[in-house]
């Protein structure tokens, strides 16, 4: 008989490291990530201190670097297609869980899907070159809005078909046992059943929209230090503007520019967090944990 | 019919109400909530591939195969580096990110449980699956490009970044419907841990694994702002992994569409449009193929 224990334990012994290795890289990409982008965007932060957040001037050769409006038109269009997807999302998710025959439901969940693989730089391709020149548009605010619209309704509208169907039965049986047309029944036992959850999936569409790049720098129309609430000025969002300067950047220009990354991904990963903070509760809840 | 009740019966029958009205209204916008959605959908593929098709076809297999005009305002086909460029990099990044991924699931879910380290990994990946791509894209610059110059492998990097998480994600779900009964007839036969896991879990949630990685895939296929960053631009074919500056039908798209006001310069963005749907379609559909087919159902 060979003895083949010794070995075998430490293949086991092996293999489970080499996971936790696989696992670990993630904290150390992210620890990276934090450390490179932070240490390369303090040239800017120190030569300009709060003001890179609270000023709108933003001209490289003079080495001012305010990103207020930057900031701002991230936030803008961020916020004009959430105000654009959220009833379109509901409406859908509602849709194809409470009143689609059911033979419509599986190609409806496709169509969703569908949105949700083409990729970002079409959507900025066709909002550049076909929204924006023949619906009048122009490149702005409210084209950047749309276009991003379109791209987070995927998003919102799955995860909100996922909450609304745990949605238990007898919650609805017993709203329409008492008269309740399917609207009321909708209201008094799906909305409060999936609230948080709703919430939730909201707040990741609203984080997908302030880091989408691409599309944005294609229609939002790059304007300079435009702080206005008409959405049809064009304006600019972070993303875009990293995106659209790094080529042309010096040293200084460049740590802006990863200034205005390091804010985007503050911001971003708070919002996302909240959602998944959000969404997870709701779940655990329906679950009735 | 209200004509044949007798005279001095009151008809009880419920009338459409405000309520029932109501309720119909609000269907109604439902619907055309799934009208709405549909309408820049078809009108987004329609232009692809109106614009697209016209220049992909009548140059048949050209703009597959040819290189790209070095000057962006003479017309003609040729987006065959770019289709390379976008093969080379989602390949690479899917070599990096779906065995690391898959061992990190492994990892989480066979190993970790709820202990705290695996707690705070899957937070972290929750985390990073949030990282906007072009942040991504800045660090490869910063920790690799700055170094190493422009190359496919940086881009690969940047899209392995972005896959990870994704990877992490859905293989952790598929483990999770592995039933405990297959794991503990392993385990019976005297299988150890490490073996059970790969000859007994893993190929289980195989098909589950595979359909996930695929969207993580034809999710990164369709990336540009990381490669710009990481890959350069390069208008001639560029097979190698490490040197050189390549490119990508993603970024050809965005160069195109930016750069110049030439409608030859367009044409083609269109065209490298219809190539990357159409690819980033066929990854999804073979995914849902694996999906329908093979995966362990909940």
């Amino acid at each position: 008989m060979i003895d083949l224990r010794g070995k075998v334990q430490h293949a086991d012994t092996a293999f489970r490291w080499i996971a936790l290795a696989a696992a670990a890289t993630v904290l150390v990409v992210l620890g990276l990530i934090a450390f490179t982008m932070t240490d390369r965007s303090l040239p800017v932060l120190e030569r300009m201190g709060l003001r890179f957040f609270t000023s709108s001037r933003w001209s490289a050769p003079e080495g001012e670097f305010g990103a207020a409006a930057f900031i701002f038109g991230t936030l803008y269009t961020a916020t004009i297609a959430v105000v654009i997807a959220v009833p379109v999302s509901l409406g859908v998710a509602l849709f194809i869980t409470q009143a689609a025959p059911p033979w419509l439901k599986k190609p409806m969940v496709y169509m969703i899907d569908l949105l949700a693989v083409v990729p970002s730089v079409v959507f900025g391709l066709w909002g550049a070159f076909v929204l924006s020149q023949h619906f009048g548009l122009g490149r702005s605010f409210l084209t950047a809005g749309i276009i991003l619209a379109i791209m987070i309704i995927p998003i919102i509208t799955s995860l909100a078909r996922e909450v609304i169907e745990t949605t238990p039965n007898t919650d609805k049986e017993a709203a329409l046992a008492l008269g309740a047309t399917r609207w009321e029944m909708i209201r008094a036992a799906v909305l409060p059943h999936s609230k948080g959850g709703i919430v939730g999936a909201v707040m990741l569409g609203l984080g997908r929209a302030m880091g989408e790049t691409i599309a944005a720098a294609l229609v939002i129309g790059s304007a300079l230090g435009q702080i206005s609430a008409n959405p049809f000025k064009p304006g600019n969002s972070m993303p875009a503007v990293i995106a659209n300067e790094w080529g042309e950047a010096d040293e200084l220009h460049k740590s802006a520019l990863i200034a205005l990354a390091v804010t985007l991904f503050v911001i971003t990963i708070v919002v996302n967090l909240a959602a998944t903070a959000i969404v997870q509760r709701s779940m655990r809840r329906s679950r009735g944990g | 019919m209200i004509a044949t009740l007798p005279p001095g019966v009151p008809d009880l029958r419920a009338r459409p109400s405000w309520r029932s009205k109501k309720s119909r209204l609000m269907t109604l916008l439902m619907a055309a909530a799934v009208v709405a959605v549909a309408i820049p959908l078809v009108a987004v593929l329609y232009s692809v591939i109106e614009h697209g098709a016209a220049i992909v076809f009548r140059a048949f297999p050209d703009f597959f195969t040819k290189e790209i005009p070095v000057v962006s305002r003479r017309a003609g086909p040729g987006m065959g580096p770019a289709i390379l460029g976008t093969l080379l990099v989602t390949g690479t990044a899917t070599l990096i990110a779906v065995p690391l991924g898959v061992l990190g699931a492994v990892f989480l879910h066979e190993y970790g449980g709820h202990g705290a380290f695996a707690r705070v990994v899957r937070f972290m990946a929750t985390v990073m699956t949030g990282v906007p791509s072009i942040v991504m894209g800045l660090f490869v610059y910063l920790t690799w490009t700055l170094h190493f110059g422009y190359s496919a492998f940086g881009g690969a990097l940047a899209l392995a970044c972005l896959m990870l998480p994704v990877v992490i994600g859905s293989t952790e779900q598929m483990l999770r419907l592995v039933p405990a009964h297959m794991r503990e007839a392993a385990y019976a036969l005297g299988a150890t841990k490490s073996r059970t896991i790969l000859t007994v879990v893993l190929p289980a949630a195989l098909p589950g694994i595979v359909s996930g990685s695929l969207l993580a895939v034809a999710r990164a296929a369709g990336e540009t702002a990381p490669l710009l960053f990481a890959v350069g631009a390069a208008t001639a074919y560029n097979p190698h992994l490490f040197t050189e500056a390549n490119t990508a039908l993603s970024v050809q798209i965005f160069g195109n569409a930016t750069s110049t006001a030439f409608v030859a310069a367009h044409d083609r963005a269109w065209g490298a449009a219809l190539t990357l749907v159409m690819l980033t379609f066929l990854l999804t559909l073979t995914a849902r193929v694996f999906t329908a087919r093979f995966a362990l159902k909940k």
